[in-house]
């Protein structure tokens, strides 16, 4: 089945004011840029946006924050952000902060069909306010429920005309998940392949999960912290 | 004299053991990989999906697709392997892992941690800390003994919102090794010339002092 579509416009077609979206990537570390960039042209606003982090002022979702485009955010952590912080204390953005590996099941079991589940992470801190709780194996447990969105997005480094896709490094994070809960899931890649060309032994994403699949125009792959060692 | 973040580190690293697959925080906690005692071996997890993470890399080596948790640049050793984030905390919240070392703001003597939020003025959020806390069953806090007015951060309760409640046994600080038992501070040990008074004076919560206090090897 041929899920490609031409370019960046094609792929994120039918995205409109006041709907959630799921954006892979942690830090600025596999996040799909291309389709931030068509983000910030298309103008969309009210959005609901489901990812690890918020980006940086001036890249990743930091782009649709300066637009105010974001009404609200889930994500895990968010440091790094003066845009955010200010727009959080200021309460003209709305913010559900959860334990990252809540975050990553509940997206998880949210394209998996498991509604909710349970979890020690949280309890007995503001997360768990409102929350069921329940104990298994003498100790106690919080109820989370699954995560799902309009149109998730995420970025691969090879994929194929099948949508099938492979990532590289720790740039795989939250993106294999989030490819799972989307209603519709648009996957943007380095590398665009005819199908047959990824070995089916290797693959991390099956194309089931993938509606649309372009290639990317340019990634700049921006480092957060350079950190190095000198050449001895 | 009270350790530095080096110190701190260094002295936790003796904690580890060989075989141990270990996640290391953002922070002092990093630094703990500079000091792994020789003849054994450990594999570091960080959570955003890397196991067997190696140094920072060479100038120029940099891969924008090979970061650690607190984003910076590193390196997978022989032998590493890459996983999504699903799989990563279903490793830290299976208990796959042996030890978590990571900074607090406050320890309370009944083991509550708080290290992600000062209302009204900082929120940068949880991110795998109340995962990591909840399920390690051992954890080691890297902290200073006290903040920048001097005050202890060694509490009878804690005062800020809590990562995770009742979770710590032990926590190493600039001053001391301090255990978490029966809901009480115990001073194991001390950092090298630090006076017990100096110890008894920093700590806000209930502290058992036994007789001798050994001073830290380092």
């Amino acid at each position: 089945m041929n899920k490609v579509v031409n370019n960046v416009e094609e792929a994120l077609d039918g995205i409109k004011d006041g709907m959630t979206l799921m954006l892979g990537g942690f830090g600025l570390c596999g996040i799909p840029e291309n389709s931030i960039a068509q983000l910030v042209k298309m103008g969309v606003k009210d959005l609901t946006c489901i990812s690890n982090n918020a980006g940086v002022d001036d890249f990743g979702l930091g782009l649709l924050l300066q637009g105010k485009q974001i009404k609200k955010m889930i994500s895990s952590y968010v440091g790094e952000n003066d845009e955010f912080e200010r727009q959080m204390l200021s309460g003209e953005l709305e913010v559900d902060l959860i334990p990252q590996g809540s975050l990553a099941e509940r997206c998880r079991a949210g394209g998996a069909g498991i509604p909710a589940f349970f979890t020690p992470a949280g309890y007995g801190t503001e997360v768990a306010e409102g929350k069921e709780v329940r104990i298994f194996n003498g100790k106690p447990h919080i109820l989370e429920s699954a995560l799902t969105a309009d149109y998730a997005i995420v970025k691969a480094w090879k994929g194929d005309t099948e949508g099938n896709l492979v990532f590289k490094a720790t740039a795989r994070n939250f993106n294999p998940m989030m490819a799972m809960a989307g209603k519709i899931t648009i996957a943007e890649v380095e590398e665009l392949v005819p199908a047959g060309e990824l070995d089916p032994n290797f693959i991390h994403t099956p194309g089931i999960f993938v509606q649309r699949i372009f290639k990317g125009e340019k990634f700049e792959k921006r480092i957060e912290q350079r950190t190095v060692r000198p050449k001895v | 004299m009270a350790l530095d973040k080096n110190g701190i580190a260094q002295r936790i690293a003796q904690e580890l053991r060989d075989g141990w697959y270990v996640n290391l925080g953002i922070g002092i906690p990093t630094l703990v990989a500079n000091y792994i005692p020789e003849g054994i071996e450990v594999e570091f997890q960080s959570e955003n999906g890397i196991l067997g993470m190696g140094p920072f890399p060479f100038e120029g080596e940099e891969d924008a697709d090979l970061i650690n948790a607190g984003k910076q640049t590193i390196t997978a050793r022989k032998g590493a392997v890459f996983f999504d984030s699903a799989t990563s905390f279903a490793m830290i919240r299976g208990q796959h892992v042996q030890l978590t070392v990571l900074g607090a703001m406050e320890v309370a003597q009944n083991g509550d941690i708080a290290n992600w939020k000062i209302p009204g003025k900082m929120v940068k959020g949880m991110g795998g800390a109340m995962d990591l806390v909840a399920s390690a069953e051992n954890i080691i806090v890297a902290m200073m003994h006290t903040n920048r007015a001097g005050e202890s951060k060694i509490l009878k309760e804690c005062t800020l919102p809590l990562t995770g409640v009742g979770c710590v046994k032990k926590v190493v600080t600039d001053l001391a090794v301090l255990e978490i038992k029966d809901g009480k501070f115990h001073l194991i040990e001390r950092a090298p010339g630090v006076s017990v008074e100096e110890i008894i004076a920093k700590t806000e919560g209930d502290l058992v002092v036994p007789d001798h206090v050994p001073e830290m090897k380092l």
